[in-house]
């Protein structure tokens, strides 16, 4: 691959190019170009499949989805990293909450994440999902987190997020997903 | 000649609609009762992001409440912002500096063409066509960043201050406005082409829930949605605030030009022509901007004087009047947002009866709700 | 038209149910009226051609502390001039008649002031709470709330 001149890369020669990858090859991280047939690991296998199609259910209550929503259109496009957005709880591995909630939202957010299958996974995202945010001290209808309702496996501060910050999320939860154990002795 | 249906027994349904919902904007939930696939009643029920912006007004003070008005209308929080450094300004008597003015006319009419672009966009998607949303966003990222240059932030940017700004434009600000003026111009054009006049998309809307003018008025309707049934009233004209006598524009009505006036095209129509009387505003304020100072002397521990005021502004989604009541401490003891949204809802119930489910989507889209504003 | 017309206008044609103008530091000024003629007044306000009031802008509970009051900011599209109507009412068991058949938006509005100030008003077509849940204790925009330490077992 030659230098990308866009970057600011010093013209002359670069580091010496990969070998074109044939087709089908490497999709497992640590095993090498090699790696066509998997022994022994279905860990590896099912934990690569559950992290690149991340469908997030559209649960979009406050500022934060306006930048969710952007993240998954023209520029940022989440497409990329497997995520796309169902409309329904019940197609999604992944729930997004973005926004504020409510008292009155409580029960419903704990509904819709029951409906979910398994395994699923919930992203936090902004100040007010996390914490109650700005809304904290002095308003006495916002939950002060959705962990208070709903297990969570990564915050996202900001308020909001930005869509850069939201796909860093993503990826972190990529990678504690790779992590999990699913066969064999529980760690 | 009688149909198996006739024959047939049938009972009305109940179905719940929301507060989850691809198509609702947000957490709106609406009560349907239908027969069949026709709505005999759809009753909105709001309130689910209720984060009592009204009390958190009486418990801070004037500066503090700033970046609350951000989250007021997190589509258009620029209007918002300069809308409630406006009332304290109405309230305390306080003369700002005429670059300021300039400056919010600026961002103010920016993020109507953003805000018009999710509406537009979003409008759009739930229309079945997902393809127009991607190039609205598109565009909308292009204003971001012109915001992101001027006040760091993409979404929230508690800009406007009591007195004037936070800032002056950064260098190369209204060159860069300039720029995406004179590239965002004929995509109104690209929009129409690709989806406004569809033969679909004018069949979803056109004759669907048609609001006269005389019902539009009665129910608090305003804004777009007012405008949309053939009504002039705009407050930029008709109760001019800041340095908007300066500007020439003119106020888009809805015409009936594809069926009904008043119906859901109208209001869509409306909002199109909307960011074209936008751009036409913003190009009049960068080429006339004074110079001078962004912001007149208020003192820290701001006090206004004891008194009431309402003030309204044209927002995207409609008047936003703000009820400002001081009782000479550094906090509001009342502080009421009446907003577009909320009043709109009002008239929901009254026009979706009779129409299919598929077209109450077209009506809340149509209306362009948001829910913070109607929930506050 | 002036204000001080209007409300010399509402003297003449309701006497004491109208009673006072609240004019110096009040934008707009308010007329106070007696809250069993609101009705009549608002009818008037809207029916009369000199006057047309035809849009309610804005319906607002106040808790002034020693009392509550609702008030109404009205427009007319067709004179053009606006106007505030006001209506004070005891602290205890505040109600008054509804308005929302003489300008419909009133309902939505109305609703919320029950909701959050606990104001009644009489032959409201459906007064339930708007914005918070239907079991929500206190009316939370009176000055004198307390904000509750749990609601369905959720810290608030």
């Amino acid at each position: 691959m030659s230098p990308d001149p866009a970057h600011g890369q010093p013209p002359g020669p670069g580091p010496p190019p990969a070998a074109p990858l044939a087709h089908g090859s490497a999709p497992f991280p640590g095993l090498g170009p090699e790696a066509h047939v998997m022994v022994g690991n279905a860990d590896l296998f099912v934990n690569w499949a559950r992290k690149s199609s991340l469908w997030y259910l559209l649960f979009a209550t406050a500022c934060c989805g306006i930048e969710l929503m952007q993240a998954g259109a023209s520029r940022y496009d989440m497409d990329r990293f497997g995520a796309v957005f169902r409309a329904t709880p019940r197609q999604s591995d992944l729930m997004l909450v973005a926004g504020t909630i409510t008292h009155k939202m409580a029960d419903r957010v704990k509904r819709l994440y029951d409906q979910m299958p398994e395994p699923k996974y919930v992203i936090s995202m902004g100040s007010c999902a996390n914490t109650g945010g700005p809304f904290y001290k002095d308003s006495y209808c916002v939950v002060k987190g959705v962990d208070l309702l709903i297990p969570v496996d990564v915050y996202i501060p900001g308020c909001p997020p930005r869509p850069e910050a939201l796909i860093d999320g993503i990826m972190s939860l990529q990678k504690i997903i790779m992590r999990k154990k699913n066969y064999g002795a529980k760690a | 000649m009688t149909t198996r249906t006739d024959a047939l027994p049938t009972q009305e349904m109940t179905i719940n609609m929301g507060p989850q919902h691809p198509s609702t904007h947000g957490v709106l939930r609406v009560i349907l009762t239908t027969d069949g696939e026709v709505v005999t009643r759809a009753v909105p029920d709001v309130g689910y992001l209720h984060r009592a912006l009204e009390k958190i007004g009486e418990r801070v003070t004037y500066a503090q409440y700033m970046p609350f008005t951000d989250r007021l209308d997190y589509l258009a929080a620029m209007n918002c912002n300069c809308a409630w450094a406006w009332t304290v300004e109405k309230l305390a008597k306080i003369e700002v500096p005429e670059r300021a003015e300039y400056l919010r006319v600026i961002v103010c009419e920016l993020n109507r063409i953003s805000s018009h672009l999710i509406a537009f966009g979003s409008y759009t998607a739930d229309m079945g066509a997902f393809t127009p949303f991607l190039y609205a966003i598109r565009e909308r990222e292009q204003v971001n960043d012109l915001f992101e240059m001027l006040c760091g932030n993409r979404l929230t940017y508690n800009y406007a201050r009591v007195g004037g700004v936070s800032g002056d434009a950064p260098p190369g600000f209204l060159e860069k406005t300039r720029e995406f003026l004179d590239y965002f111009e004929p995509k109104l054009d690209e929009y129409n082409n690709l989806i406004s006049y569809n033969k679909i998309f004018v069949h979803r809307l056109a004759n669907v829930a048609v609001i006269p003018a005389e019902e539009a008025v009665a129910y608090g309707l305003t804004g777009p949605n007012l405008r949309g049934s053939g009504v002039p009233f705009d407050l930029r004209k008709d109760e001019p605030y800041s340095v908007y006598p300066k500007f020439d524009f003119k106020v888009c009505v809805g015409t009936g030009e594809r069926g009904t006036l008043g119906d859901c095209f109208d209001r869509y129509m409306v909002r199109i022509n909307e960011m074209r009387e936008s751009v036409k505003i913003v190009r009049q304020a960068v080429a006339r901007i004074p110079d001078g100072p962004v912001r007149a002397k208020v003192p820290r521990l701001f006090k206004p004087p004891v008194g009431e005021t309402y003030f309204r502004s044209e927002c995207p989604r409609g008047e936003t009047g703000i009820y400002l009541i001081s009782d000479g401490s550094v906090n509001p003891f009342r502080l009421k947002i009446r907003t577009g949204s909320f009043v709109t809802m009002n008239i929901f119930e009254k026009v979706t009866r009779g129409l299919m489910i598929a077209d109450v989507v077209a009506v809340i889209g149509s209306f362009d709700i948001i829910l913070p504003e109607i929930d506050r | 038209m002036e204000t001080q017309a209007v409300f010399d206008m509402l003297k003449g044609k309701f006497g004491d149910a109208v009673v006072e103008l609240q004019g110096a530091g009040f934008s707009p000024a308010f007329v106070v009226v007696a809250p069993a003629a609101v009705k009549e007044v608002s009818r008037f306000l809207k029916e009369d051609p000199a006057l047309s009031f035809d849009s309610l802008m804005c319906l607002s509970g106040v808790d002034y502390k020693e009392k509550f009051a609702v008030a109404y900011h009205l427009h007319s599209l067709k004179h053009r001039h606006a106007i505030g109507l006001k209506v004070m009412l005891p602290r205890e068991n505040p109600s008054l008649p509804t308005v929302d058949d003489v300008w419909p938006a009133a309902n939505f509005q109305e609703r919320e002031a029950y909701d959050l100030f606990g104001i009644a008003f009489e032959g409201s077509k459906d007064l339930r709470r708007i914005l918070l849940p239907e079991d929500w204790e206190g009316h939370p925009l009176r000055k004198d709330y307390k904000y509750p330490d749990f609601y369905h077992g959720i810290k608030v």
